[in-house]
């Protein structure tokens, strides 16, 4: 709040240096690591009687991706919020421990925990990659209606024929040249982008026409254009590629973004109400759905279709408060307990405790991305991160949520956590976004009076849309 | 912007919090149920690969647990599965347990609340738990010389020291193999458990405890120690005609053996086994008094063996035809071996009921006693005066009554014959309860397909032969 105030010329020699911070962010980016690489010795020690042989390999490998990272940090990003790296690094640490683990399961052994070593490193290449080459975020405004049309393009991507891929009832995959990907992770990049730069263009002319009725004020007819679009596009990756959680994914982000930028509450009541809409309608229409509330309300009526979520929760129970300890439990027998299912896995195998915490580590990532947008300085940016902390957010309560029964299981990954190439990278993209937004908010202003003229009266309208407005 | 930011982020607060709300839930509300449901994989394997406490008989293993290698580390074996498999029950990954495997499941596998220190010691030292030890009060003769005398016959025996409950023998005919439900091959397990439940003998069925059949005149004895309570003696005379006809009723009981005369002393009757002088004694009595006594032995009354057990049955609404019927042990009366040895253990005890028991002590593997059983006294369910002159009774039945094959020179022995039909197309089922002085114990012998004639001699032919080998075993 003050660093805004800070943008006004008049206050210009109260000047509030944040304090880097890159030594605690050092400090804590090893702790986080640390869980990561115990988890994955623990679990060597626990199953075979020894330490890994490669103990010190894995470990220079492990933990000198994490320096390299921080360095980059370091002199790219210094202003960066210290805790979201190293929350980053304990989830991705965890997640590949666990997947480890369940390798270890199958006669012979798996290897995908090394593979996703190989995705990992190539996040925190991208990672790199963009805080080096995007010096400042605003430059991701330019176009929006390429970027919106290329996220819809990449949503819809996996139902063209030849080049989409179904599996386990959901279509939402692309092969090309034996590779699997899920395009939808790059459009979930590509749209909020598209929808921070839209909305924060057209944020005025939605937010004042409109009527009221009931005590809601109503957007027009004709501004409901696009929100219709993205409502279909969403019914769409509903109905043909049976992904409900994606498409809650999509217009959640959709939703938040465009009632941030409006500050108006007509706008996520309009939007649950067509969701719901649309969520009775698949429950009346499609098989799919229907099938999955029942998995949910009742999974013991059909103890062999509902296997994977009743398996998930004997998994819970065995785990009990503070788990079996790694290596101990028997996560797999859950069905896909590497990839949608891992939070039963840390839960049978570190508890409902370690799964706690778990959520805690999120809750701090998640918290650490909306302070960053209160704290950005101009309206895109406090878009962008607000949008892309809530759709992660969407996306943790989703999936964690639907292992624990709390809402019926939709296939989403547990982002940094689930094995899966394409969600990895495009989170760590994410994070690269999130923290050159950060380092940007927390900047000196001092040092920031370089980049435009024109960004002291935005950052002036951005903190307090009304007054400029003045209805 | 901020303000919507604001709310958004306190929305995301909220859904993470459910999050943990049902976290707490799912630790709090639904984990006991999970972890109890027979389907989860997880406990039954857990389960399965213990290193389960001993049974023992004397000093001797009847069920213990082998080390091995592979997914289970322990396989369950019996070394004498045919002569105990009614006592051990069985231990398998499909199919659950039965017998002590059951009732003494937890101590057995060293998870009951008892347990809780030992188990934590484990733990933290690094050690592999392992469950505590039964002692039986079993005796290995006894048990077979009961198995070899029902050969090949559907049957029970059941054997009690009447004066502290002590179970002696326990044997339900045919007996299997338990070490075929305990293997670790799970296939060559489902296939046994498939050809043993289909068997045609029924050998899984605990005839001993779980199951009730008609005692047929067994029952008189109820009956006698009702009419004695009521004021009666052993010389007071009764009528038997040679067919008493039911109250109410088109129908007529007959006698199937010589009640030696239609007036007779209620001893002759009972060396008789005489139909229609009980038929008359218990339309005399009543139905609230016949009620009053089964249920003082036990009868429609949970058993309290540590073993699962079914109540046997005495009807509570009957008519005077009925009560006549079920003054001989017909009509809806229904009791296991069990219940009655249990009434004969009382009438040997002078009216006493003891709490019958098979399990004496449970110790840890460092040999201290987890908990351990004495005898234990139920209630009174005849006065003294009415047992001694039941005992009287029995003696005399054995002396020179029905229950003449059970004689043996030098040991007082009392019994009763019976010999009961639950259909008029099946074979009838051939009892022989009754008790010796020296060994202290009551033995019930009971063969179910009795492929004999329907009178009582016939039964006590069949059936005494078993009682007496059991006792003798016993000498």
């Amino acid at each position: 709040m003050s660093a805004q105030a800070q943008v006004q010329p008049q206050l210009a020699d109260e000047v509030i240096v944040y304090k880097k911070r890159r030594n605690v962010e050092l400090l804590l980016l090893l702790l986080a690591q640390s869980f990561g690489f115990g988890g994955w010795a623990i679990t060597h020690l626990n199953l075979y009687g020894e330490l890994p042989t490669n103990l010190a390999v894995v470990g220079g490998i492990w933990f000198g991706l994490g320096l390299a990272t921080h360095l980059v940090v370091r002199f790219r990003l210094p202003y960066a919020d210290p805790v979201i790296l190293p929350s980053v690094f304990l989830l991705n640490g965890l997640g590949l421990a666990m997947i480890y683990r369940i390798d270890q399961i199958p006669e012979p052994v798996r290897t995908d925990a090394t593979k996703q070593l190989v995705w990992t490193a190539l996040g925190l290449v991208l990672f790199a990659a963009v805080a080096l080459a995007l010096r400042d975020h605003r430059r991701l405004q330019r176009y929006p209606y390429l970027l919106f049309i290329a996220g819809l393009f990449l949503l819809l991507l996996p139902l063209a024929p030849v080049i989409g891929h179904a599996s386990g009832g959901a279509r939402i995959w692309i092969r090309i040249f034996g590779m699997s990907f899920q395009p939808a992770e790059v459009a979930k990049i590509a749209l909020a982008i598209a929808f921070a730069a839209y909305f924060y263009e057209k944020r005025e002319v939605l937010a004042l026409a409109g009527k009221r009725f009931l005590g809601i004020e109503f957007p027009r007819a004709r501004d409901l254009g696009p929100i219709a679009i993205m409502w279909l596009a969403s019914l769409a990756v509903m109905v043909f590629q049976n992904d409900l959680g994606t498409s809650l994914l999509f217009f959640g982000l959709f939703t938040v973004m465009i009632y941030i930028a409006t500050e108006k509450p007509a706008w996520p009541i309009i939007a649950g109400l067509a969701f719901t809409a649309a969520g009775i309608a698949a429950a009346k229409f499609t098989n799919h759905v229907p099938r999955r509330l029942n998995a949910w309300l009742d999974p013991f009526s059909d103890y062999d279709r509902n296997l994977q979520i009743i398996s998930a929760q004997f998994g819970f129970a065995w785990g009990g408060l503070f788990g079996r300890g790694w290596g101990l439990g028997r996560p797999g027998l859950t069905p896909l307990a590497k990839s949608d299912m891992i939070a039963a896995a840390i839960g049978e195998e570190l508890g409902v405790l370690g799964l706690m915490a778990v959520v805690m580590i999120y809750a701090l990532l998640i918290a650490r991305g909306f302070k960053t947008a209160v704290t950005s300085p101009d309206g895109f940016g406090k878009l962008l991160a607000a949008g892309l902390s809530f759709v992660f957010a969407l996306q943790v309560f989703t999936i964690i949520g639907g292992v624990t029964r709390l809402l019926p299981l939709t296939g989403l990954t547990t982002p940094f956590m689930s094995q899966g190439g394409s969600s990895l990278v495009a989170n760590w993209i994410i994070i690269a976004i999130l923290m050159i937004i950060s380092h940007r908010s927390r900047l000196p202003q001092a040092a920031t009076a370089a980049p435009q003229d024109a960004s002291a009266l935005e950052a002036a309208s951005a903190q307090d849309a009304t007054a400029v407005i003045s209805r | 912007m901020n303000g919507p930011i604001r709310k958004v982020a306190t929305f995301v607060a909220v859904l993470l919090a459910a999050l943990l709300v049902n976290l707490t839930w799912i630790s709090v509300v639904r984990t006991e149920s999970l972890n109890e449901d027979s389907r989860n994989r997880r406990v039954r394997d857990a389960e399965f690969s213990r290193n389960r406490g001993t049974i023992l008989v004397g000093n001797t293993p009847i069920a213990q647990s082998v080390e091995r290698a592979g997914r289970f580390p322990f396989v369950r074996t019996y070394p004498e599965p045919e002569i105990w498999s009614t006592v051990t029950g069985w231990y398998s990954y499909d199919y659950a347990r039965s017998g002590l495997e059951l009732s003494y499941n937890q101590q057995l596998a060293g998870t009951s609340s008892l347990q809780a220190a030992s188990r934590a010691i484990d733990i933290l030292s690094g050690r592999q738990g392992r469950g505590a030890n039964l002692s039986t009060t079993l005796n290995a003769s006894a048990q077979a010389a009961a198995v070899r005398a029902l050969g090949k016959q559907r049957g029970a025996v059941v054997a009690m020291n009447y004066a502290t409950g002590e179970v002696l023998a326990m044997v339900s005919t045919p007996t299997y193999d338990p070490n075929r439900l305990a293997t670790v091959d799970l296939a060559a397990e489902r296939e046994a458990w498939t050809e043993l439940l289909n068997a045609k003998d029924e050998p899984l069925k605990n005839r001993a405890v779980r199951e009730v059949y008609p005692p047929g005149s067994t029952f008189k004895l109820v009956t006698a120690a009702a009419a004695l309570e009521d004021g009666m003696v052993p010389s007071t005379e009764l009528d038997a005609p040679a067919s008493l006809r039911l109250p109410n009723s088109s129908r007529s009981m007959g006698n199937s053996t010589n009640c030696g005369g239609t007036r007779v002393s209620l001893e002759q009757a009972m060396k008789t086994s005489c139909n229609t002088a009980f038929g008359n004694l218990g339309l005399e009595l009543g139905a609230d008094k016949m009620i009053a006594m089964a249920e003082k032995f036990g009868f429609n009354q949970d058993q309290r063996i540590d073993m699962a057990a079914a109540p046997s049955r005495f009807p509570t609404e009957i008519d005077e035809a009925q009560t006549a019927l079920t003054a001989i042990g017909q009509f809806d009366v229904a009791a296991s071996p069990l219940q009655m040895v249990q009434v004969v253990a009382a009438i040997a005890n002078d009216g006493e009921m003891m709490r019958p028991y098979l399990v004496s002590t449970v110790t840890n593997r460092d040999l201290t006693v987890l908990s351990a059983q004495s005898p234990e006294r139920l209630n009174r369910a005849i006065s003294k005066s009415t047992a001694e002159h039941l005992q009287q009774m029995m003696i005399a039945t054995v002396e020179d009554g029905t229950g003449k094959p059970a004689r043996i020179d030098g040991v007082v022995i009392g019994g009763k014959t019976g010999t009961a039909q639950s259909a008029p197309d099946r074979p009838p089922y051939a009892w022989f309860v009754g008790y010796a002085e020296d060994p202290q114990v009551a033995v019930v012998a009971f063969v179910e397909n009795a492929d004999v004639d329907r009178d009582d001699i016939s039964g006590g032919r069949l059936a005494a032969p078993i009682f007496k080998a059991v006792v003798e075993a016993l000498r």
